[in-house]
């Protein structure tokens, strides 16, 4: 896979990659906006999406728990354990319920970068 | 061909659903509907007022008529038709031609003749604006009466609960509630049990005027009484909706109904009434599954075929307020012509009738109230007309373990309809199952079977299990895509090859990447074999959210501190410790059911501090976020009360330090009682404790909750030694063979055997594994340690505790709370 990198996407520098938790995620701020960034680490993959789940409105899937459904990488909302792919944002367990947005991310040496504006492609990037 | 339905209720959704799928070509499909909505799950609209949204009851979504070429048309009911013109003409001033015109239009709440109905505080129960209009009532409304003790003021009376208002009266003219369905002595069971849930019942009440001036004041009776109420629901039946049609000069019945012939079809050949609207041999059909089959035959004659309806069993299941109530077949046949079975237990609540033919062959049909478990089974064998094989009352009694339902569902011939719902037979889901359509999921989705009111989920599953081991499979139960095990052989290997961590699992023995199903599982499996803190490195992010952040997530995104208070008892300095510790961070509390207190609203961020403060003044976490061991409850025991025959505050205490932190396939609650008279209600826990004269009796496998049932006497008289011993190792081998998420009651329920076999392998030690259960429990007692702490006194651990990662000292700016009485409350959600 390689980094989809459009020539208008803004990278905002997010975090160092020991401030994520391996297969875990974290909340980044960025302006007024929240961004659940994902370290995919059994894969060597990162990702980042909205922080935002769309079921109840929740500020919430930074702290779920990612996995992979028949090898789509995804996240599943804390609060009533909707999954969401973390490759285009579609949400796998309801066909019903609304994606969320997804952004790219990219690595240079230990530091994090995320994508804003246009970022709607694949994300994942090799680390 | 050009189309038009009128009326896009649950028929004729489904209706437009099966004739898309026809793929006729050609097809013009258009379709008016009165209401603002498209199609939505009227059978289910009371949970409108349990948690549902609108948008969760669609039968589907806009898109769907678009995507389909449906034209549909909403809140824009047909006002007139010209059956000599074939034209439609709605409200809007739309006009369409037709070939063919289907009459959905369903039936609207029945209103008796009589004054005050139109006032303020009057509603009916039948859409989601009806629900609407009684929902925002409900606000300022403190009584409740429902006219109509049938099925919809049940359900009506239950909604009214739901919105809060305690006081809800049901009236009802005829002596019994559910006249229609069931018989006196089932209903006087009905009635207690509704009763002890709260609702006040006054039947051989006949109402003859809703009292008020504008606004609804009470309900009148003829014998001159009244009663008080504010919010009134009236549910005295239903009246066909069948005024466009009589217009049209249709025929209709004297007490209202399109009247049809067996194809489904009207007076004029070319238009046919499906669904509530539709009579039938002066019969209105006000349950969903005969007027889909109405629609399956309505499609047949439309596209040539020569199906016909011969009438359909009215047999119906509901649960209201957590009663079951189901009666089936011919519910009172004439007493001279049948035998009757009657089970009745009144403290229970359980009330079972079969009747039969004389000579004891055929079962002709019944009432179920309390438990009506055997409803489907009892349901295919009057349709199939099955003989009786064994003894009569067997067919009350029996088919309670799953083996022998499921036995008893491969009894049924192929033809026999599974799903009545979505007409599935049995043959149907075989063959879904044979062509490899092998889980719940998959042929639900292939056959249609349980997709409306899921009754009959038991049964598919069960079939699906069988036909698989005819086919020489070997049904595994397998925890998700990632490991081929179930979570007992699971534990097993990962206990063998001595595997620490979630990867390391995952590397040596399953496959993939993980998900929100495996990762909790194995992190509890680890967790129960070795008692290793649950945050070590590269076992936090396997821990399920709550686990990860050691506390339960709540509406808005905060969460809840809960420290453990063993067995209910704490000091007054403690008290105030929590007092002052929850005032400083503004936090709302109350007094759980387990006699603890919860704290609620700590930002993720204050979670450290907070507990922090907790153990400097001598708390420990209360595990209330974990699988795992909560509360043991006490009563106050023989230190004080007169009753009291042992000191059950002093022995939960003990059972509580010796199980706290315990990891487990699910929560686990215990209580103790100091005398018979049970003011701990630990009958209801996966493990009580209940003084005897000459020691403790051990109750085991016990549930509240949604599914509520009494624990089970596993040994009796025991002094306090060998009970801990037996709770040890009940509870080691509750850990090693249950699936993941089962509570204690349902991994009983499974269990081959029962209690018998769980009594023997714990008491008699049939299986000679006891030393080592015990064993294993002491390794996890001894590695005991407060999570809570070591999270407090690690830099690395705490650093996790924060929202944002580039902004660790801000708070999420997205919670916000409310005042409510004299404490704050989490924002309701969408
Ligand atoms: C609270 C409640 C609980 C129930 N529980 C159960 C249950 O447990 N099991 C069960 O089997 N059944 C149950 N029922 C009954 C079931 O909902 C009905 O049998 C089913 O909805 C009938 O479907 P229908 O399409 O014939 O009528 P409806 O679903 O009523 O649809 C008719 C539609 O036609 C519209 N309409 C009428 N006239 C016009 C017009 N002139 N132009 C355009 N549109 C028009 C109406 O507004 C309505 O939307 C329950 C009903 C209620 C209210
Ligand atoms: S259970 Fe018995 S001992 Fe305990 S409080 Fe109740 S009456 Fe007293
Ligand atoms: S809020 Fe995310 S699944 Fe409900």
């Amino acid at each position: 896979m390689s980094p989809i990198t459009k020539e208008k996407t803004n990278w905002f520098f997010a975090c160092k990659v020991e401030d994520v938790p391996a297969n875990g995620g974290v909340c980044v701020k960025y302006k007024n906006e929240q961004i659940a960034l994902f370290h995919f680490a059994r894969r060597g993959e990162w990702y980042a999406s909205q922080n935002l789940c769309p079921h109840r409105r929740q500020m919430a899937l930074s702290r779920g728990m990612i996995g992979a459904q028949a090898g789509e990488p995804k996240v599943a909302c804390p609060f009533h354990k909707k999954t969401f792919s973390l490759a285009d944002g579609r949400c796998l367990s309801d066909e019903h319920e609304c994606a969320i947005k997804v952004y790219p991310v990219k690595l240079e040496e230990d530091r994090i970068y995320i994508g804003v504006d246009g970022g709607k492609e694949t994300s994942a990037v090799p680390a | 061909m050009k189309i038009v339905v009128i009326g896009n209720g649950m028929v004729g959704f489904k209706f437009c659903r099966k004739l898309v799928e026809r793929k006729v070509p050609g097809l013009e499909l258009v379709v008016f509907g009165e209401e603002r909505l498209p199609a939505y799950d009227r059978v289910h609209l009371s949970s409108y007022f349990d948690g549902k949204s609108a948008a969760d009851l669609l039968l589907a979504p806009k898109s769907w008529y678009t995507d389909n070429g449906v034209r549909l048309h909403l809140g824009d009911p047909v006002h007139h038709i010209s059956p000599g013109l074939q034209t439609v003409t709605a409200k809007s001033g739309i006009t369409e031609p037709y070939d063919i015109l289907v009459f959905a239009t369903g039936s609207s709440a029945f209103v008796p003749p009589m004054p005050g109905t139109d006032q303020k505080g009057v509603f009916v129960y039948r859409t989601l604006d009806d629900l609407d209009h009684m929902k925002t009532a409900a606000r300022k409304a403190r009584r409740a009466a429902v006219i109509g003790g049938g099925l919809l003021g049940l359900e009506a009376a239950k909604s009214c609960l739901d919105l809060g208002i305690a006081d809800t009266t049901i009236v009802e003219y005829a002596p019994r509630l559910m006249p229609r369905q069931i018989d006196q002595n089932g209903s006087a069971i009905l009635q207690q049990q509704l009763e002890t849930l709260g609702l006040k019942i006054r039947t051989n009440a006949y109402t003859t005027a809703i009292l008020g001036d504008g606004t609804a004041t009470g309900v009148g009776f003829e014998d001159g009484s009244s009663i008080p109420a504010d919010m009134i629901v009236i549910s005295a039946g239903i009246r066909p909706r069948d005024e466009l049609a009589a217009s049209a000069g249709l025929e209709t019945g004297s007490r209202g109904g399109i009247v049809v012939n067996d194809r489904m079809q009207t007076t004029h050949a070319n238009i046919y009434a499906i669904g509530e609207c539709a009579l039938y041999q002066h019969i209105i059909y006000g349950l969903v599954a005969p007027g889909y089959e109405m629609a399956d035959i309505a499609i047949d004659n439309i596209l040539g075929g020569n199906r016909t309806f011969g009438g359909f069993d009215m047999s119906t299941k509901l649960k209201l307020v957590g009663v079951d109530v189901a009666s089936f077949g011919d519910p009172f046949p004439p007493p001279d012509s049948c035998r009757v079975i009657v089970f009745e237990d009144q403290v229970a609540g359980v009330y079972k009738r079969i009747n039969m033919t004389g000579d004891g062959q055929y079962l002709l049909g019944g009432i179920l109230i309390g438990d009506a478990s055997a409803y489907n089974m009892l349901l295919q064998k009057v349709k199939n007309k099955m003989k009786i094989t064994g003894k009569p009352e067997d067919e009350l009694l029996g088919a309670r373990s799953t083996g022998e339902a499921a036995a008893g569902a491969l009894g049924l011939p192929p033809d026999a309809m599974i799903c009545s719902c979505e007409s599935v037979s049995k043959s149907a889901i075989c063959q879904a199952v044979e062509d490899g359509h092998e889980t719940f999921n998959a042929v639900k989705k292939c056959t249609g079977a349980s997709t409306s009111c899921g009754g009959c989920a038991p049964m598919v599953k069960d079939l699906i299990t069988y036909t698989l081991k005819s086919q020489g499979k070997y049904v595994r139960n397998v925890l998700c895509e990632h490991f081929g095990y179930s979570r007992q052989e699971l534990f097993d290997l990962i206990k063998i090859r001595s595997l620490h961590s979630y990867d390391e699992v995952l590397d040596s023995i399953g496959h993939g990447d993980g998900c929100e199903v495996c990762k909790p599982a194995v992190s509890s499996i680890l967790a129960s074999l070795w008692g290793d803190m649950i945050l070590a490195k590269g076992n936090d992010t396997a821990q399920d959210s709550n686990d990860r952040y050691l506390a339960n997530i709540q509406k808005g995104g905060t969460y809840s501190v809960v420290p453990r208070i063993p067995g209910g008892e704490i000091t007054p300095q403690k008290l105030m410790a929590i007092g002052r510790i929850a005032e400083k961070y503004n936090l709302y509390t109350k007094i759980t059911g387990g006699q603890r207190i919860d704290m609620f609203g700590a930002h993720v961020g204050d979670l450290p501090l907070i507990w922090e403060e907790l153990i400097a003044e001598g708390f420990e976490s209360g595990h209330a976020y974990g699988k795992a061991l909560r509360t043991v409850k006490s009563c106050v025991g023989s230190t004080w009360c007169r009753f009291g025959l042992h000191d059950s505050v002093s022995y939960a205490i003990r059972v509580e330090e010796r199980y706290r932190g315990l990891r487990a396939p699910h929560k686990i609650k215990s209580a103790v009682s100091g005398c018979i008279r049970e003011c701990a209600e630990a009958q209801s826990k996966d493990f009580g404790i209940i003084a005897t004269e000459k020691g403790w009796n051990l109750y085991v496998c016990g549930n509240g909750g949604s599914k509520p049932q009494h624990a089970l006497l596993l040994a009796a008289d025991l002094d306090s030694e060998t009970c801990i011993q037996y709770i040890d190792r009940f509870l080691m081998f509750y850990i090693k063979t249950a699936d993941p998420l089962t509570r204690t009651a349902t991994w009983l329920n499974k269990m081959e055997g029962g209690i018998d076999y769980l009594r023997n392998v714990v008491v008699k030690d049939s299986l000679g594994i006891a030393g080592e259960l015990e064993r294993e429990m002491q390794a996890l007692v001894d590695s005991y340690k407060c999570e809570w702490r070591e999270v407090v006194e690690t830099p690395a651990l705490r650093k996790r505790f924060t929202h944002f990662v580039d902004a660790p000292e801000e708070k999420d700016p997205s919670v916000k709370f409310e005042q409510l009485r004299e404490q704050k409350k989490a924002v309701e959600w969408k």
